[in-house]
């Protein structure tokens, strides 16, 4: 077998893997998966700008019951998941991939600087979608600066300590 | 009843089960501040390396999600909006009068977030810059409170700790030492 068919060959394998490492989309699900979070983050009030402040001056336990409740569920949850062996949509164990431990500068300033805006605007980007549909229409604004934050970020990727 | 607001204790546990639901309904690891990315290649991906792949294949999944979470906000905050204002301690809504909110009637101080707020100074700076620092920060940091501080701490990510870490001393910042002087 010729170099080329060696390489065809090895490039239709890494496609197939890749295809079924895709879970299938599942739109309408996906789409009523994301109206129960919306739901929650506006009855939650976590998508308030007066909890976010009130949380940052440490003046309430209503956030910090929130997020640690939400943490200590996410984290059973997984942990039964692995437990159980359970599978995701289209094959492979339902796992949360590690993140790459290094890039101690890159969490440190990025979540600095995610956390100034955090404060400035109330909301985090969860909650920014949620107010849009809630009638807080300003926050399309909102919405494109966060994403022109991002698009930023991604021309100035290289020359941003990582 | 539809209309109340909930207590934290069922909140929260409802929203760190969209974790395991995502996984095992749609294969999907939860996280918001992705969609920003995708949004960013879908639309005007540039030059950068940063936005140049398959945004319908890793992300049109993410943009249905947020799409819906909208809907939600829709559901819960406009058809079923809770008509009292927001339950702070009385301590936050004091120092924040005192600041100079004026607002308390909603989610959100409309004299601070609000269209016509949008043109004066702390309006400019509460809803362009804080949306701006929010997408540039959480994607530098790899995630945001989603990511992050639910996914990232529920299993024990190393990373998501420090971006965490990074989150509170940001936060912190300007809400003691930069609101107090712009409100």
């Amino acid at each position: 077998m010729g170099r080329s068919a060696v390489a065809a060959v090895s490039a239709a394998r890494a496609q197939r893997a890749a295809a079924t490492a895709d879970p299938p989309t599942r739109p309408l699900l996906v789409f009523g998966l994301g109206v129960y979070f919306g739901v929650a983050l506006v009855k939650s009030e976590a998508a308030s700008w007066f909890r976010i402040q009130e949380m940052f001056r440490f003046e309430s336990f209503h956030m910090y019951g929130i997020l640690g409740s939400a943490v200590v569920v996410a984290g059973l949850s997984v942990a039964l998941i692995r437990r159980f062996g359970l599978e995701r949509p289209g094959g492979g164990p339902a796992r949360i991939e590690p993140k790459e431990p290094g890039n101690v500068t890159a969490r440190l300033a990025g979540g600095f600087v995610f956390g100034l805006g955090w404060a400035l605007l109330g909301a985090c980007p969860g909650p920014i979608y949620a107010l849009i549909g809630s009638g807080v229409t300003v926050l399309v604004v909102g919405l494109a600066s966060a994403v022109a934050g991002a698009w930023a970020y991604g021309h100035l990727r290289d020359r941003l300590p990582h | 009843m539809l209309e109340q607001p909930w207590p934290w204790y069922v909140a929260g546990p409802l929203i760190g089960l969209i974790v395991p639901l995502l996984l095992l309904l749609a294969g999907r690891e939860f996280g918001i501040s992705s969609s920003l990315q995708h949004i960013c290649a879908a639309t005007l991906p540039g030059e950068a390396e940063y936005f140049r792949y398959d945004w319908k294949r890793k992300g049109l999944w993410n943009l249905v999600f947020v799409a819906g979470v909208a809907a939600g906000g829709f559901v819960a905050g406009w058809l079923f909006a809770n008509p009292d204002p927001v339950a702070i301690a009385d301590s936050t809504r004091s120092a924040l009068a005192a600041m100079g909110v004026r607002d308390f009637s909603g989610l959100v101080p409309s004299d601070l977030i609000g269209w016509s707020a949008l043109l004066t100074l702390r309006g400019f700076c509460a809803v362009v810059l804080g949306g701006f620092l929010v997408g540039f920060g959480a994607r530098y940091a790899g995630g945001c409170t989603s990511g992050h501080a639910i996914t990232g701490l529920a299993t024990l990510q190393p990373a998501s700790m420090l971006a965490v870490a990074g989150f509170f001393a940001g936060g912190l910042l300007v809400s003691w030492v930069v609101l107090p002087w712009l409100l």
